[in-house]
């Protein structure tokens, strides 16, 4: 029996009010902040995924997205890294298609079935960017959703699935554009999208002997809020009752990891025997039967798709938007003369990467970067690695700096203590400053640094505990 | 372990005007400060046997100190010592004198802070290529963070501890009118520095030292060769230099309410000078006011006031010119600006001048011991130098 052993997700903190694209625009859009990309929104999901898991037992990750960070270099390895995972894994990137994240989930699938692992971890993040303004910026919205597939524990068996491909200019990004493009919408929905899902969904009910009624819920991918109503409907789906509501007034289209976005979602609701039909969409479709366990309800302690999209803030300044996606050119003030190097940030991966700090073996004190000589009882090499990344902390003090140019100021900066020891001094995120207070309750997330010299780099902050 | 009590002195110091001096190079600041302490020793400057530079970003190697003076082919080292640069330029120079190495040393720390585009975070420069993650915070951040925590720490309401920080401003501002080498000079009303433009969080402008250009040297020689030079040299009592050891973030215990490097350096300096109560013993005090919450910290680590009642001190009026322990009375770095490697010399000019007795409108009736004392780089990482001065 193979399946979906755990589910997580990530939709970041922010909403965009949609009237701040366009007068009379509806709902809110999910928007990354400007320290946030499909990477770190990836690793967030996956962390979401492997609560209570042993990150010892996963034997590969997938990263599936359309918005790498890189175009010549593997990003699994960095989500990998963050999540601490085993370095004895298989890793690889799904990219260029919105079907990327199915792709990798019928990947893993077929990895297990074949006996070449037991569990591994789909990873699926987007933040796509529509042309300021138009239709698609309204409807795209920022997010990641993790799937870890095995064959023991399974909360839902996968009992089918069924892909076809089409090649079709409707929805696509060229080497060197900024923002997607779509053909005419009429041309894209009929001879793309209603097509193509329409048709692997026929497909798959006819090759595998199922009808409508066989299915709790269908999981569509849907390019807005009402196509995949159409297409439920025109399938003989009651839409009403069986489509998964594809969260467009809360949420919006989240690309590659739409689908498994939405059926983190129906799961989240979902109860021991029902029947869960997904399509995606994006130069043909993948399709999946899955069986609910009795096993979902041991998975329920996740944050997940209802509990991230009821923690938020509503943010109605595009402008801080436009800055935040790097959009709006701003003034440039020289900053400090600093070079990166490599052999430097490779060599510090274990702590930058996966957090892992160093706990004496002599006198027990956790340490944050890891030292060679105990800061306490000055023993020399007797450290075991000591994760940080999964600890809770309370803020000791910060500073607010409201000066030195930031895509969002004020830059807060705390030191903080973790809860069963140790200290980091670090910089805090999705914050109002309002709230940053002496004993404040923080967790770690992973984020986006800085650009510099053609290098993206990394590292953790702090942000207030998300309710 | 030895002791350099009165086992050097200083004949002669000079210092520039600290500021924005557009027109003036670093070497232009060596010349000037270095031949105002030439004359006021009344030496040439082929006396000088060996010499010490402090910079850390004007001028790299000794020889940039030997082109502008000329001092052909003595020893000339070149010292970086982040905030507490000048400092360590001339207690490096004082071991050489002492050592007996040499018989007259020169130590000349200089600046150009302000040939750099923007503040003092862009000054700063990294001196390994690295993985950025330490991105250095600006340093108004690594000392607000001991402001927020001195505030909650002790109770103290934002306004509470803003008004106390602010009087620290006040007064510095207020000696700096009389410091006709300093870089600002004019008095600020306690509203303005109450209520002026927020840098970090709990920090405004008027809590911190501007940017500054500037240079100040000092010949150094043994008591024996001063005397002959003149009656009124002053004697050095003691150099204490700390380093912290990453201690502040790497253990929890550390509060944030002092700073150890300051309260080791201080111990070490009291130690080596016979000093036991130095409220009582201490004339003259200038300190690294980088931040006015670095002012405040150390009337408690140096034992001026006691833990947590620094505050009233400040209220009481100790630490004016006409206070109990008169502190920065030449309106410190609020007033000077912090021209990195400038600064400790600086305060060193101004002990000298309180010591002989020339210090102008704002000498002290009485000056006989007096305190210099740098503190820079980041929590956990400071470096910290204390000296202590007194007459033959």
């Amino acid at each position: 029996m193979v399946g979906i052993t755990s589910y997580g997700a990530y939709v970041p903190r922010f909403r965009l009010n949609r009237e701040a694209i366009a007068k009379g625009a509806r709902g809110e859009k999910a928007i990354c902040n400007f320290d946030e990309d499909s990477i770190t929104m990836a690793v967030a999901a996956v962390n979401d995924c492997l609560n209570g898991i042993d990150r010892g037992t996963v034997d590969g990750l997938y990263f599936a997205t359309t918005t790498s960070a890189y175009k010549e270099k593997l990003e699994a390895s960095i989500v990998a890294m963050a999540a601490d995972l085993r370095e004895d894994i298989f890793t690889a990137d799904f990219a260029h298609s919105l079907r990327a994240g199915t792709s990798a989930l019928r990947a893993a699938i077929d990895a297990i079935k074949a006996g070449s692992a037991k569990k591994v971890m789909v990873a699926a993040a987007d933040c796509r960017l529509g042309t300021p303004g138009s239709a698609l910026e309204q409807n795209f919205g920022d997010g990641a959703g993790a799937l870890l597939i095995g064959d023991s524990d399974v909360a839902a068996t996968v009992e089918a699935s069924y892909s076809v491909y089409n090649e079709i200019l409707d929805v696509w990004r060229a080497d060197g554009d900024t923002f997607v493009r779509s053909w005419e919408e009429r041309f894209a929905s009929t001879r793309g999208y209603l097509e193509v899902v329409g048709g692997v969904v026929s497909g798959l009910m006819k090759k595998f002997g199922f009808s409508p009624g066989d299915f709790t819920k269908v999981v569509f991918y849907t390019p807005d809020a009402r196509r995949s109503t159409d297409l439920a409907s025109s399938l003989g789906f009651d839409a009403k009752t069986q489509l998964q509501d594809p969260l467009f007034a809360t949420m919006g289209n989240t690309g590659t990891a739409f689908p498994l976005m939405l059926l983190v979602a129906a799961l989240e609701e979902a109860k021991a025997g029902d029947r869960i039909l997904l399509a995606s969409y994006g130069n043909g479709s993948d399709a999946f039967v899955l069986k609910v366990t009795d096993q979902i309800e041991k998975i329920r302690n996740r944050r997940g798709m209802k509990g991230h999209l009821a923690s938020k803030k509503v943010i109605t300044d595009y402008k801080k938007y436009l800055i935040w996606r790097g959009l709006l050119p701003q003034e440039e003030i020289p900053g400090p003369v600093r070079f990166f190097s490599a052999p430097a940030a490779w060599r510090e991966s274990e702590a930058n990467f996966r957090l892992r700090g160093v706990k004496c073996q002599v006198c027990g004190t956790i340490q944050f970067p890891p030292q060679r000589v105990c800061t306490k009882c000055h023993a020399k090499d007797q450290f075991e690695p000591y994760r940080l990344s999964d600890k809770k902390a309370k803020i000791f003090t910060f500073a607010m700096d409201y000066v030195t140019p930031a895509p969002e100021l004020p830059t807060v900066t705390t030191t903080i203590d973790f809860d069963g020891g140790g200290r980091m001094e670090c910089y805090m995120t999705d914050r109002e400053p309002e709230q940053v207070s002496c004993g404040l309750p923080v967790e770690m997330s992973f984020r986006k640094l800085l650009d510099k010299d053609g290098a993206r780099i990394y590292f953790w902050k702090s942000i207030p505990v998300r309710t | 372990m030895g002791s350099i009590k009165d086992k050097v002195a200083i004949v002669g110091m000079g210092c520039t005007k600290f500021g924005e001096l557009w027109d003036k190079s670093y070497k232009d600041l060596m010349v000037d400060a270095c031949y105002e302490a030439f004359e006021d020793a009344g030496i040439e400057p082929k006396d000088i046997q060996m010499a010490w530079y402090g910079s850390r970003e004007s001028g790299f190697t000794g020889a940039h100190l030997a082109n502008a003076l000329k001092l052909e082919y003595i020893p000339v080292s070149r010292v970086e010592n982040f905030c507490a640069g000048g400092t360590d330029t001339f207690r490096n120079a004082c071991y050489g004198v002492a050592s007996g190495a040499c018989d007259i040393a020169l130590a000349c720390g200089v600046e150009k802070t302000k040939d750099h585009l923007g503040g003092f975070s862009m000054y700063i420069t990294v001196p390994f290529d690295r993985s950025l993650v330490e991105w250095d915070l600006p340093p108004v951040s690594q000392f607000a963070q001991l402001a927020t925590r001195y505030f909650h720490h002790y109770g103290l309401s934002y306004e509470q501890g803003r008004q106390i920080l602010g009087k620290i401003a006040v007064k510095n501002h207020h000696n700096g009118t009389l410091s006709p080498k300093a870089h600002f000079r004019r008095e600020i009303t306690l509203e303005q520095a109450m209520n002026a433009p927020m840098i970090s969080y709990p920090l405004n402008l008027y809590d911190a030292c501007g940017m500054s250009d500037g240079g100040a040297a000092a010949i150094i020689t043994t008591p024996e060769i001063a005397k002959s030079l003149r009656k009124d040299y002053i004697l050095v009592k003691a150099l204490a230099l700390t380093n912290g050891a990453g201690q502040a973030v790497l253990q929890p215990e550390y509060d944030f309410v002092h700073i150890p490097e300051t309260v080791a350096a201080g111990k070490a300096a009291y130690q080596e000078a016979g000093i036991k109560k130095p409220r009582q013993e201490i004339d003259i005090a200038i300190v690294h006011d980088c931040f006015t919450i670095t002012e405040l910290l150390i009337y408690e680590d140096l034992g001026f006031s006691p833990r947590g009642k620094g505050p009233e001190d400040v209220e009481a009026g100790t630490f004016t010119l006409e206070g109990e322990l008169p502190v920065n009375t030449d309106g410190g770095l609020k007033c000077f600006g912090h021209p990195l490697s400038a600064s400790g010399l600086r305060m060193i000019y101004e002990v000298y001048k309180q010591l002989q007795g020339k210090a102008g409108p704002r000498q002290l009736k009485k000056a006989d011991i007096g305190l210099t004392h740098n503190v820079g780089g980041v929590n956990g990482f400071f470096n910290c130098a204390v000296a202590i001065f007194g007459k033959p």
